[in-house]
């Protein structure tokens, strides 16, 4: 597992010189332990890398056929990237978009400036280890084209022991307007995934981004995403998290541009022994920019989940407006949830709220919609589905949202829910 | 014909007697109110009949034509025909009335139309918005559109008796009127038997009563016609001091634990 310096994946002479350093410095990096207070409450002391490697991958070109219906269904796609055990199978873009410049291709030559910009090296380990390993695709939108259907990029591990260092690199030109969704599934196998993406939303672009964890249970996820909105751009950016055994995402995002703003959200839901763990940034670096975070969990059997949030406001960004609501609904006796939420304000002029919750299903609720003659356990899948309604209701691709609320439904009722993954 | 029959109900709140005894009997197409002061246990009565958690019943019964309510979880004693209109109806976010509504006439078999159309249909009768029945549940509703909403479930869901605690608080008077209307509309359309509980007279000016009853520390004190309703709105509740006023007589010692359960 451990990247060489020496012997580094092949690429463009600035990759070759990217996976050199980051090899270099993840040697001399130490795995992040629950001491730092950003690894607080995680499972990290329980990750063996060496129990994965990103040569274990199988060779396999197509993902399995109910992946391949799922990506069907939900579709039309304007485009879509598959990636399988961390290597890029096929790529597929509408003739229409190309002809209007617009790219989604493994980062070549011409990408060392965007290769990075956002999601920059050194946050841990683990970006030095993507770093090392990771081939990026790139998606540039370029100023001013409105892409109309969203793209996908499907990431599928399908081997035992694989390890994969999927690195995307969106860039949405000034006034560009692209959603792009991400999805990562698996077999049942036990595979590691460490996940870098960067969306770059240029000046008065409109970028919307879906990522859906849908991995087995057996699989660990280490991912980071990281985000720079412009002046007066705006992002949407969605994370559903229903697989997985440990599966955290950090989530960095800098609205770097006066009038920009971010809409950052959240859908998770652990069961068995599963593990969602979120740790949130909202960095206010300049003017009247705008973040409004909400992320709802739910949490059963004996899994956990984690929440813990910055809004951080800088000197420079008066009339900054920030929202952070995180709220978890505990649904069994044996599972927990941790809610931190943070505030740091540097300057005066602003208006910043926000909240935490973490409790089970109100009574209240569930004796009202019983006293009408609906069954306990009927009551309780409208009251969880109604609770991450708003998350649902609002995420960038409605084709999916029937598909969430029956994987919703099917994890209450103790089935395996899962859009796809066996 | 349907019987509501409670027959020496005692209920125990935080280790309190709140009701000490109550007999009561209502039959469909009549209508009973239940008048009393605050705290005389007029909330407890509706709550402990309907199911809600928290409520320690320790002796008595409630039937509903025979089947023993408190031994049901409260969505079967709605499926034996019971409904409650909350006096202050919960707040159910995401959740719309129609999905409810919905889910309550699948789980008793009985969604055989559009449930919309009829939830619709319904809301005309009463005066209700149509643009609230896919919105979630009471959540940003007024008190008065609350109890029009309860009093459009009751109709969707043609209960044999209906309890209706404090359903004119909160309601001016025009829907005070339309939804004593639909009321009264139910007892001789499907013979609808209400219980109908209040502390004001202000309900029963629209609200034909056949029976009215006064609850005070816990036990019915007083029943009679629709004049005794005339008399307490002139004369209040003081006229009708509970006997047992005072100390308030403690909860009864626990049963033999090895008794018969059945004896």
């Amino acid at each position: 597992m451990t990247p060489d310096a020496e012997a580094v994946e092949p690429g463009a002479e600035w990759l070759r010189a990217r996976r050199a350093g980051a090899a270099e410095r993840f040697a001399t990096t130490p795995l992040p332990t629950d001491a730092e207070e950003v690894w607080r409450y995680s499972r990290v002391a329980e990750l063996e890398l060496d129990d994965f490697s990103p040569r274990a991958g199988s060779g396999a070109v197509a993902v399995p056929a109910n992946v391949q219906q799922t990506i069907d269904a939900t579709g039309p796609w304007s485009g879509v990237a598959v990636a399988i055990d961390g290597r890029l199978v096929s790529i597929a873009l509408d003739d229409d978009l190309a002809g209007k410049g617009v790219i989604i291709r493994t980062a070549g030559d011409a990408d060392e400036d965007t290769v990075g910009r956002v999601a920059v090296v050194g946050v841990d380990a683990f970006t030095e280890l993507n770093a090392a390993w990771s081939a990026p695709v790139v998606v540039q939108v370029p100023a001013g084209v409105v892409v109309e259907r969203p793209l996908l990029l499907v990431h599928w591990l399908g081997t035992d022991g694989v390890a994969a260092f999927p690195h995307t690199t969106v860039v949405g030109g000034a006034n560009s307007e692209v959603t792009v969704v991400e999805y990562h599934g698996s077999a049942d196998v036990h595979a590691f995934v460490d996940p870098v993406v960067e969306l770059d939303v240029g000046d008065a672009a409109r970028m919307r981004y879906l990522n859906l964890q849908d991995l087995g249970d057996r699989v660990w996820q280490i991912g980071y995403q990281a985000s720079r909105v412009g002046r007066d751009a705006s992002l949407l950016s969605a994370v559903v998290a229903l697989g997985g055994d440990y599966a955290r995402v950090r989530t960095d995002s800098r609205l770097a541009g006066k009038g920009g703003s971010a809409s950052l959200m959240a859908l998770y839901f652990g069961d068995g022994g599963q593990m969602h763990d979120f740790r949130t940034m909202q960095d206010h670096a300049a003017p009247n920019t705008t973040s409004d975070l909400l992320f709802k969990g739910a949490v059963a059997d004996h899994s956990r989940s984690v929440y813990t949030g910055l809004i951080r406001v800088a000197k420079e960004a008066v009339g900054t407006n920030a929202f952070q609501t995180n709220r978890n609904l505990v649904l069994s006796e044996g599972a927990s949830a941790e809610s931190v939420p943070n505030l740091e304000i540097e300057t005066n002029q602003v208006q910043c709220s926000h909240a935490s919750a973490v409790g089970p299903i109100d009574e209240e609720q569930r004796f009202y919609l019983e006293s009408r003659g609906v069954p306990t356990e009927v009551a309780d899948r409208l009251i969880v589905l109604g609770f991450f309604g708003e998350v649902l209701e609002r995420l960038p691709v409605r084709a999916l949202t029937a598909r969430l609320r029956e994987a919703v439904a099917d994890k209450l009722a103790g089935r395996r829910g899962r859009l796809a993954s066996p | 014909m349907s019987e509501l029959a409670i027959a020496g109900l005692r209920v125990v709140v935080g280790g309190r007697e709140i009701l000490r005894g109550i007999d009561l009997v209502v039959k469909s197409g009549e209508v009973h109110a239940v008048m009393g002061p605050n705290g005389s246990g007029k909330s407890t009565l509706s709550h402990v009949i309907a199911g809600r958690p928290g409520y320690e019943v320790v002796a008595g019964s409630v039937t509903l034509d025979g089947v023993d309510l408190l031994a049901l979880p409260a969505w079967q004693r709605a499926h034996a025909g019971l409904f409650l209109a909350m006096q202050y109806p919960t707040e159910v976010p995401g959740v719309s009335l129609v999905e409810a509504l919905k889910e309550a006439l699948i789980a008793q078999g009985r969604a055989s139309g559009d449930v919309r159309e009829l939830v619709a249909a319904e809301a005309k009768r009463i005066g209700f918005d149509e643009r609230f029945l896919t919105r979630p549940l009471n959540v940003d509703l007024s008190g008065g559109e609350k109890k029009r909403n309860e009093t459009l479930q009751m109709g969707v869901l043609q209960p044999k008796i209906a309890i209706l605690d404090e359903l004119d608080s909160g309601l001016d008077v025009d829907a005070l009127k339309a939804v004593s209307r639909r009321v009264e509309a139910a007892t001789s359309e499907t013979g609808l038997g209400v219980l109908a509980i209040t502390h004001y007279t202000r309900l029963l000016r629209e609200l034909r009563s056949d029976v009215v009853h006064v609850l005070r520390g816990g036990r019915i004190v007083a029943t009679g016609g629709p004049e005794l309703a005339d008399e307490l709105e002139r004369t209040g509740y003081a006229g009708y001091e509970d006997s047992a006023d005072g100390p308030v007589a403690p909860p009864p010692a626990d049963p033999d634990p090895f008794a018969d359960p059945l004896a």
